[in-house]
């Protein structure tokens, strides 16, 4: 579905990526790992068209997305949940929400009507004439997976959404992105914490200075307690 | 203090002129960091085009049309020939900008001399009429009227519609509205030219009171531009209350202290700015 390949950026001098290399397939949660400042939010809008020099091969369904716009991107089916939420606060809630909505493909599998999207958010039906930022962080953040979501994507990128949220809305996130990836979802999911990541995804790649130094079923990873140790500085309880 | 009914409505008649100049360069201000100094330019091509269109037609409304649509095409042709190439590059726009005021006024001064030039109101709005026991100028009332008009519509627009609301998240966070696969170039491209759209119409309805000259361009230009810090940036609502401010605080000052009437507008500008950077009714900070 998304492949990169070989991918080289940053924002001025010097390069944030120095040769990311991963794969997304059809309706697969892929994991993008590392620590503060590895590359993972770079990789994210490399993907998005969002960086100033990109060098590299990035390809959705075969087609190269490199040079383009963001909004192109977006509608060629890539959309991103960006880390710290990024409400609009002169938005209502439903406002918000609908922005980016569009009509899905004619070949698209996964759909989503706004029935749907309130059946599995149901607090932005009922808060829909606030504005935005009025919401807790929580439903803040279910309100930018949902806003990313109405705009029918093929692959979701997914920025930290357990930020700054309590464990029990952490939880929540959890839940919520396995149900899209039961819907058969593309998503790749930079985290950091590690439980909620294992939680949803199949195939992990971790990221040390711009590059994948690791990749491999989720399991392999649970199992490999010096990885997480080394690359991750923090271990799953298992 | 001078106030009193005909103030007032000189105030608010004024009030009118400038909100149409400002609330342009404000939005698109706002949505892209993007500096037009050629706003005051704007005024001054529909003014003096609507003066000539109601010369030889004689029909103000024409002259209206004619000078909102020369704004429109001289802000169409400044944005796509232009500023397109500038994104992100206030220094260069500040530059550009100013240097086409320059060009325009020369020009103007070229093809219309450089005297004041004067239309009379519509048949209907001439003379004067009694408001609250004051004699006031009929076209003053009916400016404030077609501002306030002006005003809500332009304000359901950006407050009330789907495309309004692409705006205002434009303003918020530009980055983010891409990313949901909204065209940002399209959107201010659209501003840009409703908003030299309502710099024409302004510098045509404002022909009767201001008149037009070589150096409206300028005097509007200062005005709008202590409107748009004064609102805040990006808020029509914050256009639409400082536009009144800067508007009644000018013409009660012009009242009793005539020489010191800029420096009071500057001066609020700056108090304004230390109290409150935001502006008034803004959101966000330079």
């Amino acid at each position: 579905m998304l492949e990169l390949r070989d991918v080289y950026g940053g924002y001025g001098e010097g390069f944030v990526l120095n040769g990311i290399s991963l794969r997304v397939e059809e309706g697969q949660a892929v994991g993008l790992l590392g620590r503060n400042g590895a590359g993972k939010t770079t990789t994210m809008r490399a993907i998005m068209g969002l960086l100033p020099r990109v060098a590299g091969d990035i390809r959705l369904r075969g087609e190269s997305l490199v040079g383009l716009p963001p909004h192109v991107i977006c509608s060629k089916g890539i959309t991103l949940v960006p880390q710290g939420r990024r409400i609009f606060p002169s938005l209502t809630v439903t406002e918000n929400l609908l922005l980016g909505a569009r009509q899905p493909r004619p070949d698209q599998r996964v759909r989503w009507t706004v029935d749907e999207i309130y059946e599995l958010f149901p607090i932005l039906k009922e808060r829909g004439k606030i504005r935005g930022t009025l919401l807790s962080g929580g439903e803040q953040q279910m309100l930018t997976i949902a806003r990313s979501l109405m705009t029918q994507p093929l692959v979701l990128l997914c920025d930290e959404p357990s930020e700054g949220l309590a464990p029990v809305m952490v939880q929540r996130v959890g839940e919520i992105l396995q149900r899209i990836k039961r819907a058969g979802l593309s998503i790749l999911l930079a985290e950091q914490n590690l439980d909620l990541a294992l939680s949803v995804i199949d195939v992990a790649y971790i990221v040390e200075e711009g590059r994948i130094i690791w990749h491999g079923p989720k399991e392999e990873l649970l199992a490999n307690r010096d990885l997480q140790e080394t690359y991750l500085g923090l271990r799953v309880e298992v | 203090m001078p106030i009193n009914t005909a103030s007032l409505v000189i105030g608010l008649s004024y009030a009118s002129l400038l909100f149409l100049v400002s609330v342009g360069l404000s939005v698109v201000f706002g949505l892209m960091r993007f500096v037009n100094l050629a706003t005051g330019s704007l005024y001054l091509i529909g003014g003096y085009v609507a003066w000539s269109v109601a010369r030889k037609s004689n029909s103000f409304l024409l002259a209206l049309i004619a000078g909102a649509a020369a704004a429109l095409v001289l802000g169409i042709l400044i944005e796509r020939g232009f500023l397109q190439r500038l994104h992100r590059q206030e220094l260069l726009q500040v530059a550009l900008t100013l240097g086409i005021a320059y060009i325009v006024q020369d020009v103007t001064r070229w093809i219309w001399g450089g005297d004041p030039l004067r239309l009379r109101p519509p048949a209907v709005f001439r003379g004067s009429m009694e408001l609250f026991g004051s004699v006031v100028p009929t076209y003053r009332v009916a400016l404030i009227g077609i501002g306030a008009v002006l005003a809500i519509a332009v304000w359901y627009l950006l407050e009330r519609t789907k495309w309004g609301a692409y705006v205002r998240a434009g303003v918020d966070d530009l980055e983010m509205v891409q990313c949901l696969g909204i065209n940002a170039r399209r959107i201010f491209a659209v501003v840009f030219a409703l908003g030299a759209l309502l710099c024409g119409l302004g510098g045509a309805l404002g022909t009767p009171v201001t008149g037009v000259a070589p150096g409206t361009d300028i005097q509007l230009q200062l005005m709008a531009l202590i409107v748009v810090v004064l609102g805040g940036l990006g808020s029509v609502a914050g256009a639409i209350v400082a536009s009144i401010v800067v508007a009644l605080v000018d013409t009660m000052v012009r009242t009793f202290w005539p020489e010191a009437s800029f420096f009071a507008v500057w001066a609020l500008a700056a108090f304004v700015l230390i109290v409150r950077p935001q502006g008034l009714l803004g959101r966000t900070g330079w």
